[in-house]
Parts: structure tokens; C-alpha cells; sequence
């Protein structure tokens, strides 16, 4: 159910590797828990951020919450969409409703977060 | 992202949930996957598909409200109606049976124990359906007041459940269940009337700003009442709504919420209710202030306001005026229907004017808002 060709963290983000950056966004389940998603702050391109950091916030209509590099690395790249459609993240959590790029600090890191099965495992 | 704090998926919550009371509708709302919360002590639906597709369907076709948690007083005896002019500020002199009222339990500062609706049941029989966090403290402050009445206070929470269809479908929606009379009950009148055959109470009454009906049933009936509501809805849309759109709803529409815009710390007045003070009604606790305060004015004023640029307002967020905090926003959300931010907040006199520009503080940031004219959106006619 949740793609294998990326990594999770137990904050309920995903992180799937694109060459030397690696796209990153909020999980299915996450969605689910907020609801609808009716305003998102970005960070800006260029910051640099640890694992931990809070990179900025998604807010749905009820609640707002933080959204925590899962890594250490520099933004690259955000989606912009998400100002005029924040609801991409509710409709398409893991495609479209991406939320940014970091250009890895150290790429190993990525591989102490949790596969696809155990991250299903902690949700269920 | 911040964890949140229960681990489940499907609407069943895993967090301790013995303590709260359950709705006589609760299995249905488990069996419809409805996403549960904890309010005012009881379990209650906060989602069914979303909250954004509620809030639309109940502007765009109707949505059926489980409000059950709700409290309900009968007051009634010789004394009553004097009892009752007494301890709340509007005036109940020239209410027939079959009329019902917006109203507040007021304190002698003019502040709110409570808002609530006053139905007329008859010249001594009033029932009172207040909100559910304040259903004791309401019982206990009406009978310190009742002291010395010919008459009694019952609580019959207990007795009734209830059901709100809002929406312009709320009446072809019913039209099957109901007799002519009720779908022709004007608003904020109401009958003991059949919806399916059972015996209920039907206000024309709601806290959307849309048409609608109230619904008190039986406990025992209510679930087939939800279920055959909604099946005559199917056809024209309609759709099971929580306490998530229907506070979207209520706030687009300007409808004052106990504990977040009004409570015992604010008075009718500053809440900008002056439509529900009747000074001339004789006394009533509470009077005196709000005659000074009719008189000279109040300091500050409960005001809509959109924000101009990013970001939402949420209850709490400070409010600036030239840089200083004068205040803070007491309801605030993303509006699904206008596209907006929007809140309420208390801003002094001076600022209070449509127009008039300042801030709010979002999470460190100074946000750019305005003071506008409320209700924020009014159904078409």
C-alpha cells in the first residue's frame, strides 16, 4: 500500500531519492489524520535545515502542523502549487501534493529511516 | 510531521473513550467511518468525507447534524415566563406557543452564562436548549435564581435527540416524512408535528445561516430517523455533517460560539448582540450594566475581519492595532465558501470600524488584516 521506492520517517513524512536531492512530502495516513489542508507554508529555497528542523507547517482546517526534515540537507526545490492548491496534498499525498527538494547533507542518513513495511507497521 | 495522537485510521479511535457520553445516533456514526472527537464530555463526529465537502454540500444542497449532546431545560409553572424575563435579557412578553427565541442567561456584569433558544411551548411551559459544556453550570445558575418561583426546572437532556438538516434541500428533503404544515413553519417558529410518523418537536431553526429544520426525537426513534432522512436526501445530495463544518458554517455566518467569542468575561453589548438586549422589558439581572453600557457606549467590540495576505487566524492569535496588543482573535478559519481567512475578534471602539486595518499574530509573524462587515457570507433568496 505505501511505495517501496521510498523511506518514512515516524513523523509521517515520506523521502524518495532523486539522484544527489530527494523529493520528500507528508504520508497518506498523515492526510488522512489532518483533514483538509487549506493553507501551506514552504521553506524558503536555500535553507539549511538538520535532521529534526522544522522545515515549515501544513495547516488544515482544524489544526496546524509542523513538517520536520526527516534528514539533514539544503532545500532545492518546493512545490509551489501547494499556495494555490494546498488540497493536492489531501488528493495526492505521495505524487503532486509533494511538499519539497533537500539536497542531501549525507545520503546515508536516509537509510536510517523506516522501509515501506515498517511504517505500515507503526500506522496499523 | 507533529505526531497526532491517536494511531488509527478508519474513524474507530484506540484513545480512552469510557468516560464520554455517546449520542443515541454514536453506532452510526462508527458504522459511516466518521472521524471521532471529545467535546463538552461526549463523543461526537467531527468528519464524515471531509470537512470542506460538508461545509459545500450544506451550502449547495444539505447536511444532517447529530447534535444530541445538546442540553434541554423545561421551566414551567405559574412563575415561569417572569422567572424567565428575569434572568435573561431579551424579551419572551410577545411570544406565543409555537415561537422560539435566540437568547442569553446574563450575569450582573451584562456578560453570558449562556446563549441559548427559548421555545414557547405554551404560557407556562418553556424549554430551554442550551449548549451542551454549560448544560450544569445552566441548571445550577437557573435554580440559585429560582428561589421564591411558583413553578420547577426540569432537565430533559436526556429525553430527546437531535437532528439538524440545513441546507437549501433541507425541505424537498423532508417533504416525504412530514405534513405541509411543517415544511410551511416560518423561521424560528416551530410544531410538535410526525416526521415519519413519530412524534417530535420541529423548529425552522439553525446555526449555518442556511434554511433548515431541528429535529427533537425520541432517543429510541432517532436512528431511524437519521436513516430515513438521509435516504430521502440520497437523490439531492445530501450528506452526514460534524462539528468540523459546522463550525466553518456557523462562523461564515456570524453565529457567536459559547467559550470562544462569548462567555462570562464579555458582555452582550461589546458581542454586538444589542438585537437580543430588550432594556424596556423591565428587570433583569445584568440590566443595569448594559444600560450604562447602552448609554455611554462600550470600550471595545466584537468585529469580523478577513485577513489580507497568507495564513489562517486561529482562537488565541494576538491581535495589534499600531503595533500593541489590544486583543485576541476568538474564532478564526479558512472560509471553504468565500476562499478567505476570516475570525472575530474583540478590537477597542475606535478600531472597530469596517475598514480599519491591523494585525494578527500567526506563529511569530505579523499577518496584515481588516475589519469587515458581518456576516462574512448571507444565503440567497
Amino acid at each position: 500500500m505505501y511505495p517501496t521506492d521510498r523511506r518514512y520517517s515516524k513523523e509521517h513524512e515520506w523521502i524518495a531519492v532523486e539522484g544527489e536531492a530527494a523529493r520528500l512530502g507528508i504520508t497518506d495516513f498523515a492526510q488522512q489524520e489532518l483533514g483538509d489542508i487549506v493553507f501551506v507554508e514552504l521553506p524558503e529555497v536555500g535553507r539549511k535545515v538538520v535532521a529534526g528542523d522544522t522545515l515549515g507547517t501544513v495547516e488544515s482546517v482544524k489544526a496546524v502542523s509542523e513538517i520536520y526534515a526527516p534528514v539533514g540537507g539544503v532545500v532545492v526545490e518546493r512545490n509551489d502549487a501547494l499556495a494555490e492548491r494546498p488540497e493536492l496534498i489531501n488528493s495526492d499525498p505521495h505524487g503532486a501534493g509533494w511538499y519539497c527538494k533537500l539536497r542531501l547533507e549525507q545520503p546515508a542518513e536516509i537509510d536510517g529511516l523506516l522501509d515501506a513495511a515498517a511504517y505500515a507497521r507503526i500506522i496499523a | 510531521m507533529a505526531r497526532s495522537r491517536s494511531s488509527a485510521v478508519r474513524g474507530v479511535r484506540l484513545t480512552p473513550t469510557d468516560h464520554l457520553r455517546r449520542t443515541p445516533l454514536h453506532e452510526l456514526h462508527v458504522e459511516a467511518g466518521a472521524k471521532l472527537v471529545a467535546f463538552a464530555g461526549w463523543q461526537m463526529p467531527v468528519q464524515y468525507s471531509g470537512v470542506i465537502d460538508e461545509h459545500d454540500a450544506v451550502r449547495r444542497r444539505a447536511g444532517l447534524f447529530d447534535v444530541s449532546h445538546m442540553g434541554q431545560l423545561l421551566v414551567r409553572g405559574p412563575g415561569a415566563r417572569d422567572f424567565l424575563q428575569r434572568v435573561t435579557c431579551n424579551d419572551l412578553a410577545r411570544l406565543g406557543p409555537g415561537r422560539a427565541q435566540y437568547n442569553a442567561l446574563t450575569t450582573p456584569a451584562g456578560t453570558f452564562v449562556d446563549d441559548l433558544l427559548v421555545y414557547v411551548l405554551g404560557e407556562r411551559e418553556y424549554l430551554l436548549v442550551i449548549n451542551a459544556a454549560n448544560a450544569a453550570k445552566d441548571l445550577a445558575w437557573l435554580a440559585q435564581h429560582a428561589r421564591g418561583v411558583e413553578g420547577e426546572i426540569e432537565d430533559v437532556s436526556s429525553a430527546w435527540a437531535l437532528l439538524s438538516l440545513q441546507g437549501p434541500q433541507a425541505a424537498p428533503t423532508l417533504e416525504p416524512l412530514v405534513s405541509r404544515a411543517v415544511l410551511e413553519l416560518r423561521y424560528y417558529r416551530f410544531a410538535r408535528a410526525a416526521v415519519s410518523g413519530t412524534a417530535c418537536i420541529v423548529s425552522r431553526t439553525g446555526y449555518t445561516g442556511e434554511d433548515g429544520f431541528e429535529i427533537y426525537a425520541p432517543p429510541a426513534e432517532a436512528p431511524r430517523l437519521w436513516r430515513e432522512i438521509l435516504a430521502a436526501g440520497a437523490p439531492l445530495g445530501v450528506v452526514p455533517a460534524g462539528l468540523g463544518a459546522r463550525d466553518t458554517l456557523r462562523l461564515e455566518a456570524r453565529m457567536a460560539l459559547y467559550g470562544s467569542d462569548i462567555d462570562e468575561t464579555t458582555t452582550v453589548l461589546e458581542a454586538d448582540l444589542g438585537w437580543i438586549v430588550k432594556l424596556d422589558k423591565g428587570e433583569f439581572v445584568g440590566r443595569e450594566v448594559l444600560a450604562r453600557q447602552a448609554r455611554d457606549g462600550v470600550s471595545r467590540k466584537l468585529v469580523g475581519f478577513e485577513l489580507l495576505g497568507r495564513g489562517i487566524a486561529r482562537h488565541g492569535h494576538p491581535v495589534l492595532v499600531e503595533g500593541k496588543t489590544v486583543g485576541r482573535v476568538t474564532s478564526g478559519t479558512h472560509s471553504p465558501t468565500l476562499r478567505k481567512s476570516i475570525g472575530l475578534a474583540y478590537l477597542p471602539v475606535e478600531h472597530a470600524d469596517a475598514g480599519r486595518e491591523f494585525a494578527v499574530e500567526i506563529r511569530g509573524r505579523s499577518e496584515p488584516a481588516r475589519v469587515v462587515p458581518t456576516p462574512f457570507y448571507r444565503r440567497p433568496r
